[in-house]
C-alpha cells in the first residue's frame, strides 16, 4: 500500500488521483504513527519550506519518516516535498529540513530576462541512470512550478537537472529516497510513467 | 528550456460552457467536462476556468465542475470569476485547482491578495487585468465586475503594482479584442511583459494560430489563453502545438 502523507499543506486530491489511475493500492493518510504500514511513502506538498517543516514538527511527523526510511522502503518527494527532504530550507528565514538528503533550498537565481517562478514546461536533462527514468525519454517535458532549488552537497545525488538560464537542480537520490521538483501528476503520460516506475521500483540496499 | 504554453479558457455560465464578444451576447458552447475530456486526451497545457455568473448558486455549480475535472484531468488548471476571501481560495484549491485567477477583488483589495500569498504561495495566485481603450483620452483604462465598471487605472501601471504583490502570474485580457478573433493586442503586451519579473498570461483576441506565433515571436509573454480560438472550428491545442513547433516556438514535448 502507498501511503499519501497529508501533513495539512495544500490540496492532496491530484496526486492521489494520479496514483489511482494506476493502483488502487494507494490512501492518503494523516496520522504520523501509521507511516510504518506503507510499503510506499509519497511526501507531496506547495507553500513554503518554512511553512510545510512546521506543520511536520507539530504534528510529529518528522521520527516516523526518519525510521521509516531507516527500514529501506521508498519514499517520493514531491515539489515542496522534495524541497523538506533536505537539509535546510531558505524560504520565510532560515529552517531545519529533513535532512534525509545533505544541502540547501534556495532562491533561484536566474538572469534578469526570465521570470519567476519558473513555471511551465520544462524538460529533465537526465545526469544518472534511476528506476523512476525507466521509459521516459530524454526531452520530455514535466510541468514545474517553484521559485526555490535544491542545491545538494554531494553531487552523486543528482539525477537530473534542468535548464532556466542556468542548469539546476529537478531530481535527486539517495538510497531509497527520490525527489522530484516538477509534478508528475500534473504531467500527462510521462508523468504516470514516473508514479508507475515508483510503485514497481524495489530498493535494495 | 522552458516552454510557451496554449491556455483553453472554459467560461462558465449555470454549470455550461459559453463564448461571447467583448464580454457580452454570450452563447453556449457545450458541456465543460466532455470539454476537459476532450482537452485532456490532446495533452493541453494547461486550463483555466472562469465563472462569469460568481453568484452563490453558481460558485456550487463551479466547485462540482472543478472536482470532476480534477478526477478526469491530471493537469495543471487555474480557476476564477467572484473570488472574494481566503475561503473562496481554500474550497477552490480543495476541490482540486492549482491556481485562483483574480480580477476585482484584488483592484479593490490589496491586503487580501497580500494574505492570499502567504496563506496559500505565490504560485497559486494569478492577477487578473480586463481593459480596454478609452478613446475619449487615447489611453487603455482598466475594468473591473466583469467589464461593468471603468476605473482610473492604467493596466501597465497596474500591473507593475500586482507584482509587487508577489503573486505568480499576471493575465491581461483585452475586452476590445475579446471574442473577435482579430489578435492579439501585442504593444501593450510586449511592455509589461519586458517590464514585469513574473510570467505574463495574454489573453483576448485568438483567432488563428499565426495570432500566437505573433505573440511568442514579438513578446516574452509566457502563455496565450484562448477562447473563441478553440471553441468555433476545428482547432485543437494539439494542432496549435505542431503548428507553433514548425514556426521555431518553443513548444512542449509530450512523448
Amino acid at each position: 500500500m502507498i501511503g499519501i502523507i497529508d501533513y495539512g499543506l495544500g490540496n492532496l486530491s491530484s496526486v492521489l488521483n494520479a496514483f489511482k489511475r494506476i493502483t488502487t493500492e494507494v490512501e492518503v493518510f494523516s496520522d504520523p504513527k501509521k507511516t510504518k504500514i506503507y510499503s510506499k511513502l509519497v511526501l507531496p506538498g506547495v507553500g513554503s519550506f518554512k511553512s510545510g517543516m512546521d506543520l511536520l514538527k507539530n504534528k510529529n511527523w518528522v521520527p516516523e519518516i526518519k525510521s521509516y526510511v531507516t527500514t529501506g522502503k521508498p519514499l517520493l518527494g514531491i515539489c515542496l516535498g522534495m524541497q523538506l527532504l533536505f537539509s535546510k530550507g531558505e524560504e520565510d528565514g532560515v529552517s531545519e529540513g529533513l535532512d534525509l538528503i545533505s544541502g540547501n533550498v534556495t532562491k533561484m537565481k536566474v538572469d534578469k530576462n526570465l521570470k519567476l517562478p519558473h513555471v511551465g514546461w520544462n524538460n529533465l536533462i537526465i545526469k544518472k541512470k534511476h528506476p523512476l527514468f525507466e521509459n521516459i525519454k530524454e526531452g520530455i517535458d514535466f510541468y514545474f512550478v517553484h521559485s526555490y532549488i535544491c542545491i545538494p552537497h554531494e553531487k552523486e545525488d543528482i539525477q537530473a537537472e534542468v535548464f532556466y538560464g542556468d542548469n539546476f537542480v529537478s531530481c535527486v537520490a539517495k538510497k531509497n529516497v527520490f525527489g522530484a521538483q516538477f509534478h508528475p501528476e500534473k504531467s500527462m503520460p510521462s508523468g504516470m510513467i514516473l508514479l508507475k516506475n515508483f510503485i514497481e521500483w524495489k530498493f535494495e540496499c | 528550456m522552458l516552454k510557451k504554453r496554449i491556455i483553453p479558457v472554459l467560461l462558465l455560465q449555470e454549470g455550461r460552457m459559453v463564448k461571447g464578444k467583448n464580454f457580452k451576447d454570450y452563447v453556449d458552447t457545450g458541456n465543460p467536462i466532455s470539454q476537459v475530456k476532450i482537452y485532456t486526451a490532446q495533452y493541453t497545457d494547461e486550463l483555466m476556468f472562469i465563472d462569469i455568473q460568481a453568484s452563490l448558486n453558481s460558485r456550487k455549480t463551479l466547485l462540482n465542475i472543478i472536482s470532476s475535472s480534477a478526477k478526469e484531468s491530471h493537469m495543471p488548471f487555474s480557476v476564477g470569476g467572484g473570488i472574494k476571501s481566503l475561503t473562496d481560495i481554500r474550497e477552490i484549491l480543495a476541490a482540486g485547482a492549482d491556481k485562483v485567477l483574480i480580477n476585482t477583488s484584488a483592484f479593490e483589495n490589496r491586503d487580501f491578495i497580500k494574505q492570499a500569498v502567504k496563506k496559500f504561495g505565490s504560485q497559486a495566485i494569478i492577477l487578473g487585468i480586463d481593459y480596454k481603450y478609452d478613446d475619449t483620452i487615447n489611453q487603455n483604462r482598466v475594468w473591473t465586475h466583469s467589464a461593468t465598471k471603468q476605473t482610473i487605472a492604467e493596466p501597465f501601471e497596474l500591473s507593475q503594482i500586482y507584482e509587487d504583490l508577489n503573486v505568480g502570474e499576471i493575465m491581461l485580457n483585452s475586452i476590445d479584442r475579446d471574442g473577435m478573433m482579430k489578435g492579439y493586442d501585442i504593444d501593450l503586451a510586449k511592455k509589461v511583459s519586458k517590464t514585469i519579473k513574473i510570467p505574463v498570461i495574454l489573453c483576448g483576441g485568438g483567432g488563428n494560430f499565426d495570432h500566437l506565433v505573433d505573440v511568442f515571436n514579438k513578446t516574452e509573454v509566457a502563455a496565450t489563453a484562448c477562447g473563441s480560438l478553440f471553441h468555433f472550428g476545428d482547432n485543437s491545442p494539439m494542432r496549435a502545438r505542431s503548428h507553433l513547433k514548425n514556426q521555431g516556438i518553443l513548444m512542449r514535448s509530450i512523448r
